[in-house]
């Protein structure tokens, strides 16, 4: 039992406001997500004897892959790049993360259905502690990556420093549009599919498996407008070769950054604005 | 003086949108108007409900399946939006629509028990910090560190209640979680939402069980068609609830009714008469609740006759907690022949009290020869004192010794022998 007494004078009656996004008290929501975050990346590695040794190993197992693969059986492609697998395995976990993060999140509504149904709570909670959850893991892996960088011969440089920025951009823009997707998977299971079908197209529309410098003038604009393509970029610029060209060098500021920056800014918003919306009637809409 | 409100509702209205009869919608539907809600219908779970609870109250909520009773839990637990009107709630207030919330079987019950806390409103902090008092309580020492996984079903129960008894909350809402457990389980919630009474809480609590309305709850609300059909009393809410639902079987064009039902409910659409009041006295003639074990029980009854019926009868039952039948009684002749219109007849029955301490319903029915109701069922809770619940029944009895004469040959007693021999000793 309870050791705390009720206090014997009235209590004040306030009006409830009901089920809301973000709810009545930040320090609640903070509490619950970080929870709950903790929670999901201790689950994966829950009944694993290596445990969180896994996400910092993964990057490794990758790159050997990519080694045998792509440097000594294809040879070395991309123009020569010999730095082109460590540009890889940087595409490739920051486009992982995307990935993962905005499919979970996805179906995270309708996975969570019993807590959302039995319980009050910041309805954001649930996408967001997803991502977030997710974002520990990037942040593992990052360091996986990191070592094999050291390991592999790049020396760490003073550009580093900006590697933050990047995920920090690339975690909002996950975010929210995960926050998108997950109300939009309430209202019909058609996204899943179409989402499914729009990260494998991403992925190749990603400079991922090649830089944006070995494509054709007219279409490096069309990929870069995709968000994540300048965030990619950046990232390789900065943590593996500082002299190469940025988007920006190489399409100018509007092209290179502007509308990116854009696109971004739309889906955030929107995906904001929109779970803000739908939020207090999720529940009843499952 | 009246005491200060938990919760008010007021002009309360809740609808549900029910899709249409192809979900999902066909291609076309959807392309016509691709980002609006799927076709479909409304449905107005309740309108304009407006009702108070005070602070401290035990307070039922009762009604049939799809009455809204659920919803209206939800509503207050701010699951789901309103429609229209308001609701007020003073201090904190916890949901219990279901136990152990948030539940994950890959976790340990210590990392299950602050999760579930921190859902039902404590901070992780303060969770960690009650962590030992709650698996304490659960009686789970020993498997804190196994996953839930792992556990019984009885165990996660246990869990989850004992979660739910350490959330600090002024306002308790809790939806049918007895109904989960055992006989010993319901009677273990019983104690402790009693001791949440008493503690000051508030309690509403949504049940079909309507002994544990009649025994705990100071005042009940009985949700029928949308709306509120009765409020107050809960022997009154708990008589309410069986008319409703018999009535609404008999409305069913297509369902056939057993005899017996048919003839309730005839009895309680037009009653011969009712019995308007029943209670109990204690041997000073003084009404009770509350009686000692062991004390005779002493039920009285008034029955208002309405218009003229033969071969009236009386009978009475006593149930215990979980619903079991302690007693049936033998019928009793109301009138000689028939009874007379807008008679008033007074009963009194004394019954012998072998029941063991607790909590029980009486209910008292009126019958048109042996087997034709002829009035709706009345019911009056009692409580029997003394010692812990569920301790042994006090029973007459009579321990027959007979002596059992020793081996003479000298042979030495077997063991077999030597039990047999020792226990009369021990009966002594």
């Amino acid at each position: 039992m309870s050791t705390t007494a009720v206090p014997a004078q009235p209590l004040e009656l306030r009006e409830i406001p009901g089920p809301s996004a973000f709810g009545d008290s930040w320090r609640r929501t903070w509490d619950m997500l970080w929870l709950i975050s903790v929670t999901e990346f201790r689950l994966q590695y829950t009944n694993t004897t290596l445990g969180y040794l896994w996400s910092v190993l993964k990057p490794f197992a990758f790159f050997g892959v990519i080694y045998v693969v792509i440097d000594q059986v294809l040879g070395r492609f991309a123009n020569g790049d010999a730095e082109f697998p460590q540009k890889l395995i940087l595409g490739l976990v920051l486009f992982q993360y995307f990935s993962e993060a905005t499919n979970t999140a996805l179906r995270s509504i309708q996975s969570k259905e019993s807590m959302l149904r039995k319980t009050h709570f910041p309805r954001i909670v649930i996408p967001l502690s997803l991502n977030l959850s997710a974002a520990i893991t990037l942040v593992f892996n990052l360091v996986g990556v990191f070592l094999l960088l050291i390991i592999t011969g790049v020396d760490p440089q003073a550009h580093w420093l900006l590697v933050p920025v990047v995920v920090v951009a690339l975690v909002a823009l996950t975010t929210t549009l995960s926050m998108l997707l997950s109300v939009a998977f309430v209202r019909s299971e058609d996204v899943g599919q179409g989402w499914s079908l729009t990260l494998r197209a991403l992925f190749y529309a990603t400079p991922i498996l090649y830089t944006l410098t070995i494509l054709p003038d007219w279409i490096q604009p069309l990929i870069n407008a995709n968000p994540l393509s300048p965030l990619i970029e950046y990232m390789r610029v900065w943590v593996v070769e500082p002299s190469a060209a940025t988007p920006v060098d190489l399409l100018g500021v509007t092209e290179g950054l502007l509308i990116p920056l854009a696109v971004a800014l739309v889906i955030g918003l929107s995906g904001f604005f929109w779970f803000k919306r739908d939020a207090p009637r999720i529940a009843e809409a499952l | 003086m009246p005491r200060a409100k938990a919760i008010e509702v007021r002009g309360l209205s809740k609808r549900f949108h029910v899709p249409g009869r192809k979900a999902p919608p066909t291609l076309r539907a959807r392309l016509r108007n691709p980002l609006g809600r799927t076709p479909g219908r409304s449905l107005d779970v309740f309108h304009d409900l407006s009702f108070d609870v005070e602070q401290g109250e035990f307070f039922g909520i009762v009604g049939r399946n799809g009455t809204g009773k659920s919803t209206l839990l939800k509503l207050l637990a701010s699951v789901y939006p309103a429609d229209t009107g308001t609701i007020k709630v003073a201090g904190r207030l916890a949901p219990f629509l279901e136990l152990g919330v948030g539940f994950n079987p890959k976790l340990t019950a210590r990392d299950n028990v602050v999760l579930n806390g921190v859902m039902m409103g404590l901070s992780p902090a303060e969770a960690r910090r009650r962590f030992d008092e709650i698996i304490e309580f659960a009686g789970l020492q020993d498997y804190v560190d196994l996953q839930v996984k792992n556990y019984s079903s009885g165990m996660k129960v246990r869990l989850g209640f004992a979660v739910m008894t350490h959330v600090d909350a002024d306002v308790l809402l809790i939806d049918e979680v007895l109904a989960v457990g055992d006989a010993e389980f319901q009677e273990r919630c019983g104690d402790v939402f009693e001791q949440m009474h008493r503690e000051g809480r508030t309690i509403l609590l949504v049940t079909h069980s309507m002994p544990i309305v009649t025994q705990y709850c100071e005042r009940a609300l009985l949700l029928h068609e949308g709306e509120i059909d009765t409020i107050g009393e809960p022997d009154l809410v708990a008589e309410r609830y069986y008319d409703v639902n018999l009535s609404a079987m008999l409305e069913r064009p297509d369902h056939k009714l057993p005899e017996m039902s048919s003839k309730i409910v005839a009895a309680i659409g037009d009653p011969y008469g009712r019995i308007v009041e029943s209670w109990f006295e204690d041997a000073g003639g003084e009404r009770v609740e509350r009686l000692e074990a062991g004390e005779q029980i002493e039920l009285h009854a008034v029955v208002n006759v309405a218009r003229e019926y033969p071969d009236p009868r009386f009978r009475f039952h006593i149930v215990a907690s979980d619903g079991r039948l302690m007693f049936a009684s033998d019928d009793v002749a109301l009138a000689e022949g028939s009874a007379a219109a807008d008679a008033r007849i007074e009963v009194e029955a004394t019954v012998e009290n072998r029941l063991p301490p607790g909590r029980y319903t009486i209910a008292s029915y009126i019958y048109c020869g042996p087997d034709t109701p002829a009035g709706p069922t009345k019911m009056a809770r009692l409580e029997i004192a003394g010692g812990r619940q569920g301790e042994a029944m006090p029973l007459r009895h009579e321990v027959k010794v007979s002596e059992v004469t020793a081996p003479t040959n000298g042979k030495p007693a077997t063991g077999e022998a030597a039990d047999v021999a020792a226990a009369p000793e021990a009966g002594r």
